[in-house]
């Protein structure tokens, strides 16, 4: 089968389905999404499910927040009849060194002075919040109310629906094999379904972003490495925020339906883009949860997954344009927040390809700071 | 007539038949999206019960066979266990 498209999008998450909404909201035809299995079976479907607008660059800081205040929204905006799940319980941010107090206090004040209202806690404000928390080692904190939970999957559906309705086409369990280029022009894009003739190409890949540039021979400087999670049994609802710790590698938070979600970073995971589970996670994330939250120790553990958190050298996203190929744009690099950017992933790429004046500069994300050298390292990942 | 509203697919996240049926003609027919929207198969049973029930829905409507149809991914734990206990372990085996 061959058929034609205007712009494809390689990914069926949230950046490629916002990317898709925005697009065809602005009069765009011939949109075709390409999922290589079903929506949100990529990253996006396998977060930790949590918005925050607390981070330590500017730019990150703008894109979350802007992105939250869509997502207060969303059911509105995108007409749709199910529930996005937002629950805005916020996130406190835990510090076990002076160091890391020292750090939050910096990117409190820049939050702050880009509208953000978080703010450092003592301890014992901190312990009013969650008063499970043990705060033994601990030396202070950071919190911010707007943030919160967001269900990733309805979310994502949101957007599908929204999108389709606007026409855009969707072809899941459909997998890229190749990306034809001639001279520096996009061809077709070669899938499992057969072709598809197009001259501008979205890569919103995710973990397998670098794959995908490797067809139009596009270096990119990321790695996708494995991040680990688990979910217990519902309970009746104990804590409000998300609970994250960098020092500790933890994020822990209760879902609205009464399940607590946690995972935990590790730099030694894998980066073969394995997405297994392994027993080394379980027995770390249940030694580092019953420390820091106690009574979690109670409850069952039902389910383990992991997915793939897209990693750049400043841990900020890649967005926009190539020098190498003409219409190929990048939606790449999360490192792990890329479904909190989801609304404003979507309208930046819309803008770049439809040249109309940005909402958010985002000049500073291109590829080509990583040759320039121009890098302003994000300090608040897990 | 089966009472599509009184009759629950998934015990641990109450989930209807009629909700089922109602995602299955709204054109979800994949289980891994059904799954995901309406949290069959993610509760303390891990799919135990619903599976096979969803599985079947979607056999019905679109005449592939249950064998034929991509279930979810059976993941670890097999069962319920509590944090305590693994890091109890967990702290006996550093």
């Amino acid at each position: 089968m061959t058929k034609k498209a205007n712009i494809v999008i390689i990914g069926g998450g949230i950046s490629g389905c916002s990317a898709a909404y925005n697009l065809a909201k602005k009069g765009v035809k011939g949109i075709v999404v390409l999922e290589k299995s079903y929506l949100s079976s990529g990253a996006t479907g396998r977060c930790g499910a949590g918005v925050r607008m607390q981070w330590g660059t500017e730019m990150n800081c703008k894109l979350a927040k802007q992105s939250i205040e869509f997502y207060e929204q969303a059911n509105e905006i995108l007409d749709y009849k199910r529930n996005v799940d937002f629950k805005q319980g916020g996130y406190l941010l835990i510090a076990s060194t002076d160091k890391e107090m020292e750090q939050f206090a910096k990117n409190v004040k820049l939050q702050n002075s880009l509208g953000i209202p978080s703010r450092l806690l003592t301890l014992r404000e901190a312990k009013e919040i969650v008063p499970h928390l043990n705060t033994e080692g601990l030396t202070g904190a950071a919190y911010c109310g707007k943030d919160g939970f967001l269900n990733p999957f309805k979310t994502t559906d949101a957007y599908y629906l929204a999108a389709k309705r606007l026409g855009v086409e969707f072809m899941t369990h459909t997998e890229v094999v190749d990306i034809v280029v001639k001279g520096n022009k996009i061809k077709k894009v070669v899938t499992t379904s057969g072709d598809i003739h197009t001259e501008t190409v979205i890569n919103a890949a995710g973990g397998y972003s670098k794959p995908i540039c490797d067809m139009v021979g596009v270096e990119l400087p990321v790695y996708s490495e494995r991040h680990q999670i688990l979910v217990t049994e519902p309970v009746e609802p104990m804590q409000d925020p998300m609970v994250m710790s960098f020092s500790l590698n933890l994020y822990c938070q209760q879902a609205p339906e009464g399940t607590f979600i946690m995972g935990r970073g590790d730099a030694s995971e894998p980066r073969d883009l394995r997405i297994t589970s392994s027993w080394q996670f379980l027995d770390e994330m249940a030694k580092t949860i019953t420390q820091v939250l106690p009574p979690l120790g109670n409850l069952r553990v039902i389910r383990q997954w992991s997915g793939l958190y897209n990693m750049t050298p400043d841990k900020q996203p890649i967005y926009g344009k190539v020098d190498e190929v003409d219409g190929f744009y990048l939606a790449v690099g999360f490192s792990g927040h890329g479904f909190m950017f989801g609304p404003l992933t979507g309208i930046i790429l819309s803008e770049m390809i439809l040249k109309e004046k940005p909402t958010i500069d985002v000049d500073m994300l291109g590829l080509d700071r990583f040759e320039k050298g121009n890098l302003i390292l994000e300090p608040s990942v897990v | 007539m089966t009472n599509e509203e009184n009759t629950i697919v998934c015990r641990c996240s109450d989930v209807t038949l009629k909700e089922l049926r109602d995602l299955i003609a709204e054109g979800y027919t994949d289980y891994n999206e059904i799954k995901r929207l309406t949290r069959i198969g993610m509760g303390p049973c891990q799919g135990k019960t619903c599976t096979q029930i969803v599985l079947r829905e979607l056999s019905m409507a679109t005449g592939k066979k249950v064998s034929e149809i991509e279930n979810q991914k059976n993941r670890p734990p097999v069962v319920g266990v509590k944090l305590k206990l693994i890091s109890e372990e967990a702290q006996n085996n550093d």
